[in-house]
């Protein structure tokens, strides 16, 4: 059964990253197709919404580690570790947050 | 006005502290701090029972402000919305901005703010801090949490800190009651020098104008020169960090992360959801019910008491028909909404709510809603009042008026006895299939009905009036904590008395404008027949005379009237005037319907939903033409009604409290009625046609 989960979520995922093609040919990396586990460090975050001065508010400025968690059932929303807490914003707002591999 | 009286309570609390030892002086001191960081728990701590929860006027943000007794002298403490910056993007934000620059009416610009910061992510509860040194108020800093901290081998060293800061910096334990004096000579220290740091992390040299032009501050926030000042400020409280704490990984797993493998796991994590409520409204409808039977007892008992006691005539009537029964009516539900709230709240304390919303946004997303929108639509389901109040945790008012506006869809309690009623007469012992009972299909048709209409009327008024790009989702996943057992009560209680008051005020007018309309005009003739009758019949015929002129009289009142001219409204529907009779009381709340039927077909006074004198006349009832007043198909179109009806005088008061709008109220009143009317009417004339 735990398989079975394990592989609705790869497609789910997969299917995210395939909407994003356009995105990611720029070769631009954000948090929205980082994979789970993965540590990074914010290079960016781009746009003028309020959702990106939130995002800052929090502490997800430039400079600042951060690991993703996990998604939710439904593949949305992400949840990410950063500054010693858990926070949780949806995968388009995570498309605003550019990142590059620790390793 | 009310809420004016309350604050005044408080301000008068401290000023009479204060003329028992004329040296004291009254202080104002505002307690700020994330969400979760422990603030209600301080605020407790600090003012004991001495507290007034209000709100701020025109606005539903709560007000909260309690008697601080810092043994020199008092002060009057502020609890601010939880907030996690003072940008004024939320509504929370803006009254606590509002606060702090003293732009409130009848309450003086605080001396000192205490700021409560969680020991466990300073940094992110620093940001607040370097915003409130911006505000040039002297700031105290009360560290919680610490012992969370020192688990996660997090060391901070709390002088070093307050040094940086220039902040006086003291750890407490509000539970314990540790910290809270020394908390309290650093607040007094602090109020009498008013120091004022100077910012260092200022960007731009403009940063004074801003500052001091709320406009353009406010304008700011959408600026790129703004993420620039966040920038800057996240930058001098990592510098602070690195000097102050040890340096440890702090994006390693913690054990909320652990625990969070199993709650919020893909597939587990709804399971164990779905199980949490269930749980929740079992306990709800079976723990409630013998309080609540006893509650009904004793207003029936305060009832007679009151006719037995009072002279005869109209006030004994309006005291006991009008007033206790309709106060009575609303207050049986009491006990459900306490439970309900103390759920809500125990929820609320550990972190798990916002597990909830973060497992469901996705598919509340789909309707158009935010994922907090799925708790006060699911509490709903006992009760649209304590759903409609627990839609303010949404943040954004469109949301939120979207959430409130489809609540009542939910079949709430008040709706069960009318199915019961309508099933026990109509469909009780008949299977589909040969083993489902009808009465359960249907019941369940009812529910499924309400859910489908509430998901179509969000779709329709968030792509319509309500239209808002999808709301952002940047939440925090709290770290799970036991509950406070203190905080928990005080919050369960606060709010079932909100709705006491609140629902008591205008479910008390209500009630005596119904007895009122169903009491006049008075029949001169029926209450001597009955009397001179008395003498010569048995108890049973007189009892059969009394309720005959009852119905006599309920014909003749406003009400009855009232039935009758809307008789040629309500027969499309099938209904007769008598029908409209306890359709125009259930107006009132759903299940009076009930009560109401029972005396316009003779019988007994105490008769319930499943009582075979009720349902018998009920089957037996025949329309003034001498036709059956009701068939099945009669029925289910009086179910079909009652599922999108807005029935509940309570409700409308709620809404109208929380929307703070008169237009949002009836439009709500407005639609759902239409709504109900027209799709009961296709039920009645489609189920007609085919011969039903």
């Amino acid at each position: 059964m735990f398989i079975e989960i394990e592989i609705r979520f790869q497609l789910g995922y997969n299917f995210v990253c395939f909407q994003d093609k356009e995105f990611s040919s720029n070769k631009v990396q954000t948090l929205k197709n980082l994979p789970v586990g993965v540590r990074a460090k914010v290079v960016a975050v781009h746009g003028n919404s309020a959702i990106t001065k939130r995002l800052m508010e929090m502490g997800v400025v430039p400079g600042v580690e951060l690991r993703v968690v996990k998604s939710a059932p439904f593949g949305d929303p992400l949840e990410i570790r950063v500054r010693g807490y858990h926070l949780a914003m949806r995968r388009n707002e995570a498309d605003a947050i550019e990142v590059s591999d620790e390793q | 006005m009310k809420d004016k009286q309350k604050i005044q309570t408080v301000a008068a609390a401290a000023e009479r502290l204060k003329r028992n030892d004329p040296k004291n002086s009254v202080l104002t001191i505002a307690l700020a701090g994330n969400p979760n960081a422990g603030k209600t728990t301080l605020f407790n701590a600090l003012t004991g029972m001495r507290q007034k929860v209000a709100n701020y006027s025109g606005v539903t943000v709560e007000r909260k402000e309690g008697v601080w007794n810092l043994g020199e002298s008092v002060a009057r403490l502020i609890d601010l919305p939880g907030l996690y910056s003072l940008d004024a993007t939320s509504l929370d934000e803006q009254i606590a901005r509002d606060v702090l620059t003293g732009k409130i009416a009848n309450l003086p610009k605080p001396d000192v703010i205490v700021a409560v910061v969680d020991a466990t992510s300073l940094e992110r509860n620093l940001y607040l801090v370097t915003q409130l040194i911006e505000y040039r108020i002297p700031v105290v800093i009360a560290l919680t949490m610490v012992d969370s901290a020192e688990k996660q081998s997090l060391e901070i060293d709390v002088e070093k800190l307050s040094k940086l800061l220039q902040i006086p910096v003291v750890s407490v334990r509000a539970g314990q009651k540790i910290g809270i004096e020394e908390l309290a000579e650093k607040v007094l220290e602090t109020a009498k020098n008013q120091t004022i740091i100077k910012p260092k992390w200022v960007l731009s040299g403009d940063f004074e104008s801003e500052k001091n032009d709320d406009d353009i501050h406010l304008s700011l926030s959408d600026n790129p020169a703004h993420n620039k000042q966040i920038f800057a400020r996240y930058t001098y409280i990592s510098e602070v960090y690195q000097e102050a704490v040890k340096p440890v990984d702090t994006l390693e797993r913690g054990v909320s992360e652990k625990i969070d493998g199993i709650l919020t796991h893909k597939f587990f994590g709804l399971i164990i959801l779905v199980g949490i409520l269930l749980l929740i409204f079992q306990t709800i409808f079976s723990w409630a019910s013998l309080p609540m039977d006893l509650l009904d007892a004793g207003f029936g008992s305060l009832a007679e008491f009151a006719k037995a006691n009072l002279p005869e005539g109209i006030l004994a009537d309006l005291i006991a028909d009008g007033i206790i029964a309709g106060v009575g009516g609303v207050l049986i539900f009491l006990p459900q909404i306490l439970l309900l709230f103390l759920f809500i709240s125990i929820l609320e304390d550990t972190g798990y709510m916002a597990r909830a919303a973060f497992l469901l946004d996705r598919l509340m997303r789909g309707v158009g809603l935010h994922g907090k929108a799925f708790l006060p639509l699911l509490s709903s389901f006992a009760c649209a009042i304590p759903g409609i109040m627990a839609a303010r945790t949404i943040e954004n008012p469109k949301d939120r008026l979207a959430t409130i506006m489809i609540a009542p869809f939910m079949s709430c309690s008040a709706r069960l006895p009318v199915y019961v009623l309508m099933i026990g007469a109509f469909f009780s012992g008949q299977y589909v299939f040969g083993f489902l009972s009808v009465g359960a299909v249907l019941i369940l048709l009812m529910y499924a009905l309400g859910i489908i209409t509430a998901i179509v009327v969000a779709f329709i008024l968030k792509r319509t009036i309500l239209k808002s790009p999808p709301p952002p989702f940047v939440m925090e996943l709290p770290p799970y904590r036991l509950p406070n057992v203190k905080t928990v009560l005080i919050n369960m209680f606060s709010r079932a008395w909100l709705f006491v008051k609140r629902a008591g005020t205008v479910i008390l007018a209500i009630s005596i404008i119904l007895w009122a309309l169903a009491y006049f005009p008075r029949s001169a003739e029926e209450v001597s027949i009955a009397d001179s009758q008395t003498a010569t019949q048995t108890e049973n015929q007189a009892e059969t005379e009394t309720q005959t002129a009852e119905s006599e009289q309920l014909k003749n009142s406003y009400a009855g009237r009232l039935g009758q001219l809307i008789e040629p409204v309500i027969e499309p529907l099938g209904f007769d005037w008598k029908t409209g009779v306890a359709l125009i009381a259930s107006f009132a709340a759903r299940e009076v319907l009930v009560s109401t039927l029972s005396i316009i077909y003779n019988t007994e006074k105490d008769a319930n939903e499943e009582s075979p004198s009720l349902i018998n006349a009920v089957r037996d009832a025949k329309k003034d033409d001498g036709t059956p007043a009701w068939t099945p198909l009669t029925a289910l179109t009086l179910m079909v009604f009652f599922v999108l009806a807005m029935q509940c005088m309570s409700t409308v008061a709620i809404v109208r409290r929380e929307t703070n709008s008169w237009s949002w109220t009836l439009f709500m009143v407005g639609y759902m009625t239409a709504l109900a009317y027209f799709v009961s009417f296709l039920t009645y004339q489609i189920g007609k046609f085919l011969g039903f």
